[in-house]
């Protein structure tokens, strides 16, 4: 999956857990959660989700890997090959 | 022949508007069937039925808003003969209820209306009793006696006051912005807990690190469906101490408490837009951990596309309320009515701690307990507060 398809995947499930929050207007470095204003059950939900659609398995050591927005689409590339 | 009525969903709720019926006349309905969803001050909420039988008729057409208790349909018990097929159609929906009375709107000040009479005016020929600051007013503005003999004074014994005869508004500052629904219902809740309850306040900082250890071991070899969070945990904690110490675990109904046996655990939720909901894991008392994770992943996401039930927010018997990772040290929960306490959980954070006599960092959080004292005593609390501490060091035990 290139990197465009990874992105736009994480923008669709970013945007089902906070439709308030717009991805582009977000400090893509900064902390997802508090960027996005998610709590534990939210990023869990991303998590699971993004697993799902990527066929990875997420395992929550990973999670430092996944801190930013730029963290994490940088993490799934690594994993799906793309 | 049952009715099935507009349900109370909590202390302050007066109404409900039925925004869709989900069986119709001559289906079949069995205990615990989502037969129409009510829209409330929380929301939409999906409305069970509590018997079996067939729903015979419907008495409330969708879009009508009417008081709690209202009949909404008729159910008609197995074996039961069927009702002569009523008379034209459903018996005309009930009278609206009328909306709360908007806040009175600042008028422009040469429009502002004279004070409504609301108490008979004195007689003619009776001294007008003013006082001299109004008097003075009613001077300045050009009103004569006869306009101040026609409104009703609201000082002592009648006398006219400087507010009765300033225009409605026009002392009155900037309007301000109207409470959404949510708030209203937040509002009326918490101001009768404040008002009726006599909560006292405990705090217990618990070391985390088993729950820390325990979880990583856990969600390890767990795909991301199946893992489980440190508020599980904390939710499991509560619901083991409330077995053992049932005087935190019911409703104060009618001057009494009376304890539940079953645990309905609430968790307080923070809505994206604002506001909070606190719904009920019906039956927590029986899940063990990785059901109850399940459950709590199942409720949540329904709160957070604003559908649950009825009974998930009227029957809560204990609340628990989390700041999750990103709050602060304490929270100090507000009861909810008729509920007798709360317990709240601060953000886990690494913090000192005292081991065999020496400074070291670990994983910590702050456990607050708010109970109603007239239920419990601060001695019972400590060792309620205390036994949730014991089962987050052990938390693997059931």
């Amino acid at each position: 999956m290139t990197s465009d398809r990874i992105e736009d995947l994480v923008r669709k499930e970013l945007g089902r857990i906070a439709p308030d929050v717009d991805p582009g207007e977000i400090d893509r470095k900064g902390d997802l959660r508090e960027e996005c204003d998610i709590d534990s059950l939210d990023f869990l939900n991303l998590v699971t989700a993004l697993g799902k659609a990527l066929s990875l398995p997420m395992p929550e050591a990973d999670y430092p890997k996944m801190r930013s927005y730029d963290a994490l689409v940088a993490y799934l590339r690594a994993g799906s090959g793309g | 022949m049952g009715e099935f009525r507009m349900p109370s969903l909590g202390a302050d709720m007066e109404a409900g508007t039925l925004v869709e019926w989900l069986k119709a006349p001559g289906d079949r309905v069995a205990r615990g069937d989502i037969v129409a969803v009510v829209e409330t001050q929380k929301g939409a909420i999906e409305i069970e039925v509590f018997e079996d039988g067939v729903l015979e008729r419907t008495l409330v057409g969708t879009g009508a808003k009417v008081p709690v208790g209202t009949p909404l349909a008729v159910i008609r018990a197995p074996g039961e003969a069927a009702a002569p097929p009523p008379t034209p159609e459903p018996v005309a929906t009930p009278e609206p209820v009328a909306t709360p009375e908007p806040e009175p709107e600042a008028p422009a000040p040469e429009a502002a209306p004279r004070p409504e009479p609301a108490a008979p005016p004195p007689a003619a020929g009776e001294r007008l009793r003013i006082t001299p600051l109004a008097r003075r007013l009613a001077e300045t503005k050009g009103l004569d006696e006869a306009w101040l003999r026609a409104i009703a004074g609201t000082g002592p014994e009648g006398a006219i006051t400087l507010r009765d005869i300033e225009a409605p508004g026009e002392a009155a500052a900037e309007p301000a912005a109207p409470m959404t629904e949510m708030r209203v219902a937040i509002a009326a809740a918490m101001a009768r807990s404040k008002r009726e309850i006599p909560h006292y306040y405990l705090a217990q900082q618990v070391d985390l690190t088993p729950a820390s250890a325990f979880l990583a071991a856990a969600n390890a070899d767990r795909a991301p469906e199946d893992r489980i969070l440190m508020g599980a945990l904390f939710l499991h904690a509560v619901i083991r101490a409330a077995r053992e110490y049932p005087e935190f675990n019911g409703h104060f109904t009618d001057g009494a408490f009376r304890p539940s046996s079953e645990i309905h655990a609430a968790m307080a939720v923070a809505l994206r837009g604002g506001g909070l909901v606190a719904p009920a894991i019906l039956g927590a008392g029986e899940c063990d951990l990785a059901s109850l994770m399940a459950r709590m992943r199942d409720t949540l996401g329904r709160v957070r596309t604003g559908r649950f039930r009825a009974r998930e927010l009227s029957e809560a018997t204990i609340t628990v309320t989390s700041l999750g990772e990103r709050g602060v040290d304490t929270l100090l929960g507000v009861i909810q009515p008729p509920q007798v306490a709360i317990v709240g959980f601060g953000t886990p954070a690494e913090r000192p701690v005292v081991r065999n006599g020496k400074l070291a960092a670990a994983m910590t959080t702050t456990v607050t307990l708010a109970a109603d004292h007239r239920v419990s005593d601060g001695h019972r609390g400590a060792l309620f507060l205390r036994a949730i501490d014991r089962n987050l060091q052990e938390p693997e035990a059931p």
